[in-house]
């Protein structure tokens, strides 16, 4: 499998604090990686410089390439928006608009003019699809997204990523807000996306990377220490460091 | 423990007493404007020309120069005033500049509304020769809204929750994108309120109109926005000081007339709030 994304001597400064140091690696396509790591320690910080969501944040200096399918995303022809697009973002809280579900999905089409009118209804119905809210919610377009169930929820900021055709979702700790049986099956829709996506997931949740990760990347104050196959990384890990966190002799 | 109890009496009967302190005096004026204007009430009142020198008849124009000066200060500012704000909230850099322009804001908002008037005569009735006429008073009255419309919307757009814009640009938007679909949406109710505060403010006002649109008396309606009208405020000024034997139930006629008409005006804005509301 080829790289989909590849980070090389990324650093990322807050305006003077160092919260990116030399970090690199290569993402695997359709496949699933996972970041782990101490709370703090720039998880979410990588994941928002793959799709330049740090650029709306005063004060940020970034230095290193990001290369997207061989593209460099920082290099001065790059549209960010086009990129945002090509790389979505499912974020801790769901995050739906207060808007119908319909509304929900349709935004992402209507701002990147992917949609005639008449071809809305079959891309709302295919996204539903894609996360398996369809038969739930077929009924239900019409009504405010905000009084659907968390899971519910979640599902459809990631159908909403399906119907602007991401090829890349990021994922910063989609479960943390659901309940572990909610966790379960958001695991397993990830595993059935797969096939179509390339993910990247941060999470808390040592079990969970193992469990549906491929690749596994561990963190510690700014710097990816080690990065991986997951079980490999589970279970002969290289650095002491990653091994007293995987084992839970960490703080 | 009984101590407490004394103690949050006493605390309760002092808020309540506040309370009673403020809706009070809005009560008696009611009251008062009802019990004496009352009986002045009639469809010649409200639909008619006055006559005999403004003693009899009815103050139809005057009704209708302050709803034609509400209305039309209202489109001019809104539109001015929400886009102002849309730009100094979402899109200007906090520099000296933007601060100036703020402060500017905060101090036109503590204007006397007769320095406003002077100001509207000078540019518009004169400098600008639009002369004395409904387009340079609803600009004079508009001006001196838009601070509030400014500030409302400022703060309507404020509350709009960070994450909508975030998961609007993770989405690929463009920065007006945002804004115009993830943002304004739910700012309108807000805005709204803000054009609401600015109704009664621009039908009560007398001191802006006096030199730039307000006429002592019109035997005719106006037909353009170059001619002058009467207006409710300024009507009453005259009946009360100008004119001697005016009845006492014809004065408070027209303030109960001004005050009901300021009240159908903030129903109607209110209501359409509320669909904006229920949309979302
Ligand atoms: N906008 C910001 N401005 C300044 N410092 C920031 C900003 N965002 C994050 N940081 C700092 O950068 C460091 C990394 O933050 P980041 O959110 O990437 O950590 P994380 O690994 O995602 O943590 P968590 O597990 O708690 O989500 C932290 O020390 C944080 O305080
Ligand atoms: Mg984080």
């Amino acid at each position: 499998m080829s790289a989909k994304i590849k980070v090389e001597r990324l650093n990322l400064w807050y305006g003077a604090f160092h919260a990116l140091i030399d970090v690199g690696l290569s993402v695997r396509e359709k496949a699933i990686t996972s970041l782990i790591g101490p709370s703090g320690c720039g998880k979410s910080t990588l994941l928002r410089c793959l799709n330049r969501m740090n650029d709306l944040i005063d004060d940020v200096r970034i230095e290193g390439s990001v290369r997207i399918d061989g593209q460099d995303i920082y290099a001065g022809t790059s549209a960010p928006t086009a990129l945002r697009k090509k790389v979505g973002m499912v974020f801790q809280r769901p995050n739906p608009f207060p808007l119908s579900v319909y509304e929900n999905i349709a935004f992402g089409p209507k701002v990147h003019h992917l949609a005639k009118a008449d071809e809305m209804d079959d891309i709302v119905e295919d996204s539903l699809k894609a996360v398996h809210l369809w038969d739930e919610l077929k009924d239900r377009l019409d009504e405010n997204a905000l009084a659907l169930s968390l899971e519910q929820k979640q599902r459809l900021c990631i159908a909403r990523l399906a119907a602007v055709r991401s090829e890349v979702l990021l994922m910063d700790e989609p479960c943390s807000a659901l309940d572990p049986l909610a966790t379960l099956r958001i695991e397993e829709l990830m595993r059935y996306l797969r096939s179509d996506y390339t993910i990247l997931i941060v999470t808390h949740n040592m079990q969970q990377a193992a469990r549906v990760s491929d690749d596994t990347g561990f963190m510690l104050l700014g710097e990816l220490i080690e990065f991986g196959r997951t079980t490999d990384i589970f279970t002969r890990p290289q650095d002491k460091r990653t091994e007293d966190y995987i084992t839970g002799r960490f703080g | 423990m009984t101590n407490e109890g004394a103690r949050q009496r006493i605390g309760f009967g002092l808020l309540l007493a506040a309370t009673l302190l403020v809706v009070l005096p809005v009560l008696a004026i009611i009251v008062l404007i009802v019990t004496k204007g009352w009986s002045a009430l009639s469809l010649e009142f409200l639909f008619t020309m006055p006559r005999d020198g403004m003693r009899a008849g009815g103050i139809f124009p005057a009704i209708l120069g302050t709803f034609v000066l509400v209305l039309a200060s209202i489109s001019f500012a809104l539109p001015i005033g929400v886009m102002a704000a849309v730009y100094l909230s979402e899109y200007a850099k906090d520099n000296l500049l933007t601060r100036i322009i703020n402060l500017a804001i905060i101090n036109l908002a503590g204007v006397s509304s007769v320095v406003f008037g002077l100001f509207g005569l000078s540019l518009f009735v004169v400098f600008l020769r639009f002369g004395v006429s409904i387009l340079s008073g609803a600009l004079t009255l508009g001006i001196m809204t838009l601070p509030v419309i400014i500030t409302t919307t400022r703060e309507a757009l404020r509350a709009v929750p960070k994450s909508y814009r975030e998961v609007s640009f993770s989405l690929g938007a463009s920065r007006w994108q945002t804004i115009r679909h993830s943002v304004l949406p739910f700012a309108t109710p807000g805005i709204l309120t803000g054009a609401i505060l600015s109704i009664g403010r621009v039908a009560g006002e007398t001191a802006p109109i006096l030199f730039t649109v307000a006429a002592f008396y019109l035997p005719k309606l106006p037909h353009s926005l170059g001619d002058q009208v009467m207006a409710l405020p300024y009507h009453l000024y005259i009946a009360t000081t100008q004119i001697p034997g005016v009845p006492e139930n014809y004065r408070y006629g027209t303030a109960l007339v001004l005050v009901g008409l300021v009240l159908i005006m903030n129903i109607a804005a209110t209501r359409i709030r509320s669909r904006f509301r229920r949309k979302r």
